[in-house]
């Protein structure tokens, strides 16, 4: 991977920032983009602008094609059987909450039991918690190791016959755990239960295979993988999705209105009311022609490098808490003794370093840490070596700082 | 490094408030009004605790989790209070959120200096939720009584 001219492709990497160049280690947040998602974009508004599935002008059918070509590529891209399980939505909270209140509330009683970790983001913790309040079900977390990984022991203490929805992340946005997605998916089908999982900090760094993993439900969102904002998929097996009620009645979904009952378009478009996100859907597409040609398993090897070498040089401060396990996605949560995480992020700020403080949406996994606040320095197939050495020197010069005020 | 800005946002009165902050505490009895606050975005939190006499604050104490500007804030606060009437006290606090909007505020109508060293805040749009934490939530205890 060449790195120097991967950096090139991101124009907003080209600035300073409060008189510093920038480094942005926030990509957990969301990811930068590419110049050639930014022109997809472009193209597509200057061209090609027109609504989906019913124009039956020249524009119509192009727009329809780079919508429905983009879902091909995501398709293809996480390996499922047909595009018919690929639902476009708005990310990954939305997808989640599709399957929540459309699986999960048709097919969980009373009794019953959903089974979550303790290192969720809330966007996969509080779907769940409404479905349990809403139908009388249990809301169960798998315990963590002192690590913050997820043992198969526990998973299996956790999972049982009453367990119908089993929802986890396949990494953790806040330790960089990267879950046994595949094994728990065995688990849980042993149980009879469904598996979703959360792929926001999977999808954007690593070869994900739907079919290898076999889970029921993936949710991802466009973002946090170089396309724009407002874009994200959810998959879902064809079987059950067949089976699902839409959440979302309008336009677009459906196949005959009348006046006191109307039917639904078949998969996938029955779960996409209204008119779709096309342009979102076509910078996606975009996104994943970029990552497909650089390669998932390059990315993954790059950036497992550059945390590696992140830890190490973290570690060279001794007043720094590293939380999550050595083996990790590339990201680093911390603390820096004596200084609020707030303060820290401002502090670097000023240098023109950007990374996330506070809870990270996952107060949970916070209390868990035991600690109200952290901060957290995220990378991307962008980052290089330089970026970590200007992190840690920043974080030198603020516990310089905080010592002297 | 260019602790240029940072000086305008860090000045040593707020950092003394952070490390020996004021009516830091509880107390003991259950009389006392009380309310805790977070702020969402950050996982901030404060407990805030006012004895009343009458309309008039006789005591103020905290507790809290957050960074030294939220600290400092609440510390300053509950020292600016002590003494003043319900009313003054929310008067104070507006002038507290215009000055967070980088107005001119008379500085004398607060009547404790420091709360000045935090006019840097304002130039720090992220941080001025840290800032009015503390505000906000003492808005809300004696607006409830």
């Amino acid at each position: 991977m060449d790195i120097q001219s991967v950096r090139e492709a991101f124009p907003i990497l080209n600035q300073d920032v409060n008189g510093h160049p920038l480094v942005y280690l926030d990509s957990s947040a969301t990811s930068q983009k590419p110049v050639a998602v930014i022109e997809a974009i472009d193209e597509y508004y200057r061209l090609h602008n027109s609504n989906v599935h019913r124009g039956v002008h020249t524009l119509g059918s192009r727009a329809t094609d780079l919508y429905e070509g983009a879902r091909e590529k995501v398709r293809h891209f996480i390996n499922a059987n047909s595009t018919k399980e690929i639902i476009f939505n708005r990310g990954t909270t939305t997808a989640i909450n599709i399957v929540a209140q459309s699986y999960g509330l048709a097919n969980v009683k009373a009794g019953d039991e959903i089974v979550i970790t303790q290192m969720e983001h809330h966007s996969n913790i509080i779907p769940w918690q409404q479905v349990a309040k809403r139908t009388g079900a249990t809301l169960k977390y798998i315990p963590l190791q002192p690590d913050g990984s997820v043992n198969l022991e526990d998973a299996r203490a956790t999972i049982t016959s009453n367990t119908k929805i089993v929802a986890i992340a396949h990494v953790s946005n806040v330790l960089g755990t990267v879950n046994p997605v595949k094994e728990i998916t065995k688990i849980a089908h042993e149980n009879n239960a469904v598996i979703l999982i959360d792929g926001a900090q999977a999808v954007p760094h690593m070869k994900v295979d739907v079919q290898d993993i076999n889970c029921d439900f993936y949710a991802f969102s466009g973002h946090k993988m170089l396309a724009p904002t407002g874009i994200g998929a959810l998959y879902g097996k064809e079987a059950l999705l067949k089976e699902m009620e839409p959440v979302e009645f309008g336009g677009e979904m459906i196949d005959f209105v009348e006046l006191h009952d109307s039917t639904w378009k078949e998969l996938p478009w029955k779960f996409e009311g209204g008119t779709p996100i096309i342009a979102g859907a076509v910078g996606l597409g975009a996104a994943i022609d970029f990552l497909t040609e650089i390669g998932m398993d390059k990315i993954y090897q790059y950036e497992k490098k550059l945390v590696k070498y992140a830890l190490e040089q973290m570690r060279t401060i001794d007043e720094i808490t590293i939380f999550g396990p050595e083996e990790r996605a590339g990201l680093v949560t911390f603390n820096l003794e004596g200084v609020h995480s707030h303060d820290l992020s401002t502090v670097l700020d000023t240098e023109g370093i950007a990374i996330r403080a506070g809870h990270h949406c996952a107060q949970p996994l916070m209390k868990w840490l035991g600690v109200t606040s952290t901060a957290r320095a995220s990378m991307y197939l962008y980052n290089n070596e330089d970026d970590i050495d200007r992190l840690v020197a920043g974080l030198k010069k603020t516990k310089e700082y905080f010592g002297d005020v | 490094m260019s602790n240029v800005n940072l000086d305008t946002l860090y000045r040593q009165v707020i950092m003394d408030h952070y490390k020996h902050p004021r009516n830091k505490g509880k107390f003991e009895d259950n009389d006392s009004l009380t309310i805790e606050m977070n702020n969402p975005t950050c996982g901030d939190r404060i407990f805030l605790q006012f004895q009343l006499d009458g309309d008039t604050v006789e005591d103020v104490k905290f507790t809290g989790d957050g960074c030294s500007i939220s600290l400092a804030s609440a510390s300053m606060m509950t020292q600016a209070v002590k003494g003043k009437t319900i009313s003054e006290a929310l008067a104070m606090s507006e002038l507290f959120s215009d000055m967070m909007l980088g107005k001119d505020v008379d500085m004398d109508e607060f009547g404790l200096e420091d709360i000045e060293a935090l006019q840097g805040v304002s130039n720090f749009p992220a941080r001025i939720k840290c800032a009015t934490l503390a505000w906000k939530a003492m808005e809300r205890v004696v607006e409830e009584e």
